[in-house]
């Protein structure tokens, strides 16, 4: 067993764990959020996609990439600062009626870019990252910047009409 | 979320937003891996790594020492308790159901089938416990292509031969329809086997509580799974109770009774411990069914003109190894729907199910129908560029005009509505079909080496399952109604409880529309509960678009009766007589005097209170409806594609794709677009991109998405839809369904653009998924030929 630690969601975890146990199955198992969901074994879904950053404090939240954390082990995201899809609304109220979402949260409910909403946590993190990268993508580029991601139910449309308002009311600051 | 609260009537037709979305992009989420309860334990199967082989020992010895391991088990010891999985479709009389233990005990008869499990305190250990189990396997010859499988003299899949069933069907006098016929087109068309792949893998939990049992699935039917289950594992109907919580898609995958739930049963019976299993994407390509895969030998015979005289199809479906909850009706599915939305004098069907060692196939988005349309729209271009028609006009010449609605097929169904005129007009006037025509012109002349082409598909389909007489004629072991209840509170809210159960549809927004409009109750003031048979007792589920035509008009039913309660107790607070009131969405009133009037919160407090009922009066506003379809319902439209195909590397692009879909009344547009967006992707994707392929062990190769390829976002075009209106008839709501539409039409009008594309180079078909190496090579060989 090796001992971690790591910040979550804004939330300090300290650990011992199998040093095979992956990223995504200490967040869902062992931190108990469940809100990242496991999609394939292979990384190609891109369900279980999080922000992960180093947890020094210098730039909590400018350097978090995206990562597909079934492809991670946690002791490889020792130190780290992870941000999950329930991170996005953290704080006092997430549970209220219309509470703190995140711009990407409201397009996606805006513009009905889920169905079944499986994919949606890797999803919306994943054009998190792409939209830090670039603020102001095109349709190209937002179709190229989530092929990592697979969804099943709406053909993408939505999504990238999601993404692409998300950028317009400036998700990226 | 928004709110979009303002007046509560004429809901239908609104663009909600939907209700469910709140926990779906906020990650409080229900889904069955989500579920933890002390004491959990994880299962693991270890499944058979040959197509086909004869089990000679299984020994479970080793994997039961190993550290967390509770238990461990072969298909042996649970041989008296563990049944055979149902088939709830014998088609035929004469059908072979073979049996089918849901944990194989003396033969394996498909890779991945389970031979034996483990029962650990977590996940990791069951897989470690696995790697210790022993099989001694006998490789017995696979069975792979059903051609071959129904020669003499092949090895067989199971001891009653390969062949399960034969179904025919024929109206119409065939021999006069191709005599003399002055154009005869024979075709063979290849279904590629398919992988459904809904983004949440299986996974299921039991826990046992003394003697009762509640099981967490990720299906499509609990109501259905709880009935099998109480018949497959003895275990009293009342005593188990299924709950489907956040389902991430099904597309048919989930609508089954699969050996892990029952096997999850069984170990919680015996160990009296709460168990889980989730699977992993490789096991559930493995070992999830399949759809589609059939050959089709489509004949017609047509006058000069294109006026079609016969049609004539001989399926073989490939059953995979054993027959699952549908899997035979599938392909009859398709039997009506060959003939489309065209005339003719004569048509013959005839279906024979084939065993092979491979997964089992069953209902995948659409079910039979997207392989009929496929067959039947790619055999309409294939005749129009046999005669030099234009694909439009051939299918104009031989549709159903509007003015001849209803219309009763050669196949026997009754279409109450449709107007293909209009869905085609306003396709052909967003594609820009003649300029696209004339541009496809020009390339040809000048030899472009990126060719276009232009695909057809004017496709229908039957939705809305089922009439409950009509599955009885057909065989089908269940009912297809679908109930609901309403509960009026008593402050003025509603619960809504139906029997559908959702899996990323909308129900919780759309029935909460219906509801809203027809009581007149504020959107946000309705809550709609389902997928769990302890809360909603009753129901058939969700598959075929039925939810909306028959669930959706089940609540429509309900509503009615809810109004008809609380207009005697309105008369009462009123001192009225009934007669004397009128209903306008949300209250009652003294007609010729509207300021007179109880608004239906104001009956449910009163019903509550009940103080001053009339005599005889229950105080309940409360109603259940149970819906029976009296026909299915038929969805149309026409989906019309641009391909850019480069003839020197093979490599397909959709320039432009069009659907304009008429799914009767819409009650969301927002859902409605995006269940066309889906299905379009998914029947894209079997066009050009999706294939579960076996090499000649009979190994899947495609267990990984890295292998089998799900489109993602830049592999599909941005669609253009849109819609024409022309309600159903056979349902007071005028509703038809839309879940599958995108799906069924969209194959072959992608198909045919690529073959329209490279006509001239002499290709008439391109096997799926025309990948660039397919593309490349029917070119290149259709050169040879020509040489």
């Amino acid at each position: 067993m090796t001992k971690i630690s790591m910040t979550i969601d804004g939330v300090r975890y300290e650990d011992e764990v199998e040093p095979r146990m992956l990223l995504v199955h200490y967040l869902r198992e062992v931190a108990g959020r469940t809100g990242t969901p496991i999609g394939c074994d292979t990384t190609n879904c891109g369900a279980c996609t999080v922000l992960l950053g180093s947890s020094d404090g210098a730039n909590p939240n400018g350097d978090k990439l995206s990562v597909k954390s079934c492809s991670m082990l946690a002791v490889q995201a020792d130190g780290a600062d992870i941000t999950t899809i329930q991170g996005l609304t953290n704080g006092e109220g997430a549970g209220e009626a219309g509470a703190r979402l995140h711009p990407l949260q409201r397009a996606f409910h805006e513009e009905h870019a889920l169905q079944c909403g499986y994919c949606t946590p890797g999803m919306i993190m994943a054009a998190a990252d792409l939209l830090r990268d670039n603020p102001n993508p095109t349709e190209e580029q937002v179709r190229e910047g989530l092929e990592g991601n697979l969804c099943r139910c709406t053909g993408y449309q939505n999504i990238v009409r999601a993404v692409l308002r998300a950028a317009s009311e400036g998700a990226s600051s | 979320m928004t709110s979009q609260s303002d007046t509560a009537a004429n809901e239908i037709g609104k663009r909600r937003t939907r209700k469910e979305d709140a926990r779906l992009i906020t990650g409080q989420t229900n889904w069955t891996d989500n579920i933890q309860l002390p004491g959990l334990l994880h299962v693991a199967f270890l499944r058979s790594p040959q197509a086909h082989a004869k089990i000679l020992s299984v020994d479970t010895s080793a994997a039961r020492q190993m550290p967390g391991v509770i238990a461990a088990y072969s298909g042996a010891d649970f041989a008296a308790e563990q049944g055979s999985l149902p088939c709830a479709w014998p088609v035929t009389p004469d059908i072979v159901i073979p049996n089918h233990p849901p944990m194989a005990t003396e033969e394996v008869r498909y890779g991945g089938e389970i031979v034996a499990c483990v029962v650990a305190r977590d996940r990791y250990a069951a897989a470690d416990a696995l790697e210790q189990i022993d099989v001694d396997y006998e490789s017995l010859p696979p069975v792979l292509d059903m051609e071959a499988a129904l020669a003499d003299g092949s090895p067989k899949v199971h001891e009653a031969g390969n062949k399960s069933f034969e179904w025919v069907f024929a109206n119409g006098d065939m021999e006069a329809a191709f005599r003399d016929a002055p154009v005869v087109l024979e075709r063979t068309y290849r279904q590629q086997r398919l992988i459904p792949c809904a983004m949440e893998p299986r996974a299921v939990v039991c826990a046992p509580v003394a003697d009762e049992y509640t099981l967490w699935s990720a299906t499509q039917i609990p109501h259905v799974l709880r009935v099998m289950l109480a018949l497959v594992t003895g275990i009293p109907e009342h005593k188990l109770r299924v709950i489907a919580p956040d389902v991430g898609g099904g597309f048919g995958s989930k609508l089954q009774v699969t050996a892990e739930e029952v096997l999850a049963v069984l170990l919680a019976r015996k160990l009296g411990r709460p168990v889980k299993w989730t699977e992993s994407r490789s096991e559930g390509n493995l070992a999830v069914h399949h759809g589609r895969d059939q050959l089709q030998r489509i004949r017609i015979a047509a006058d000069a003109d294109g006026r079609l005289r016969g049609l004539s199809v001989d399926l073989l479906a490939d059953m995979g190894a054993y027959l699952m909850l549908v899997t035979p009706g599938v392909p009859l599915l398709g039997a009506f729907m060959f003939n489309a939305i065209y005339k003719m004098d004569a048509y013959s069907f005839k279906c024979t199910g084939v065993f092979t060692t491979k997964t089992p196939t069953d209902a995948y988005r659409g079910a039979g129908r997207p392989e009929a349309t496929f067959g039947i729209e790619h055999a309409m271009d294939d005749l129009a560029a046999e005669l030099g028609m234009d694909p439009l006009a051939l299918r104009r010449r031989n549709w159903i005009a509007h003015s001849e609605f209803p219309y009763t097929t050669i196949s026997g169904l009754t279409y109450d509505s449709g107007n293909y005129e209009a869905a085609t007009a306003r396709a052909v006037e967003l594609f820009g079909y003649d300029d696209l025509r004339k541009e496809q012109e020009a390339r040809r002349a000048s030899g472009d080496p990126v060719q276009l082409g232009i695909g057809v598909s004017t496709y229908t389909e039957m939705c809305g399952l089922a009439p409950s007489r009509v599955l009885g004629q057909l065989a089908y072991g269940a009912g297809g109604w679908e109930h609901a209840s309403i509960r009026m509170l008593p402050t003025g809210k509603v619960e809504v409880v139906t029997g559908s159960s959702a899996h990323g549809q909308g129900h919780e927004t759309a029935w909460s529309q219906i509801v809203a409009d027809r009581l007149g109750v504020p959107f946000e003031d309705v809550r709609v509960l389902h997928g769990d048979t302890q809360v909603s007792p009753k129901g058939m589920d969700t598959y075929g678009s039925r939810s909306l035509a028959v669930g959706g008009v089940a609540l429509y039913g309900a509503c009615e009766k809810v109004i008809t309660k609380a207009k005697v107790i309105a008369a009462g607070m009123l001192e009225v007589s009934p007669e004397d009131l009128e209903w306008t969405p949300g209250r009652w009133s003294v007609r010729g005097d509207p300021d007179q009037g109880k608004t239906i919160a104001e009956i449910a407090l009163a019903t509550f209170a009940a103080h001053n009922l009339p005599d005889g009066v229950e105080p309940s506003l409360d109603s259940d409806a149970t819906y029976d379809p009296e026909s299915f319902s038929f969805p149309h439209g026409t989906h019309l594609c641009a391909t850019e195909v480069d003839t020197e590397t093979g490599r397909v692009r959709i320039r432009s794709y069009v659907a304009v879909d008429d799914v009767g009344t819409v009650v969301n547009p927002l859902i409605v677009d995006g269940q066309v967006h889906g299905g379009l992707a998914q029947g894209i994707a079997q066009a050009l991109y999706e294939e579960a392929a076996y090499d000649a062990d009979g190994n899947l190769l495609t267990t990984t998405l890295a292998d089998y390829l799900v489109p993602s976002a830049p592999d599909l075009p941005t669609f253009v839809t849109d819609r024409t209106e022309t309600p159903a008839t056979t349902n007071p709501m005028g509703v038809k369904g839309v879940g599958e539409a995108g799906t069924i039409a969209s194959t072959p009008a992608v198909v045919n653009a690529v073959v329209d594309a490279l006509r001239p180079f002499g290709v008439r078909d391109v096997e799926m998924p025309c990948t660039p190496q397919r593309v490349w090579r029917a070119i290149n060989e259709a050169r040879g030929a020509a040489r």
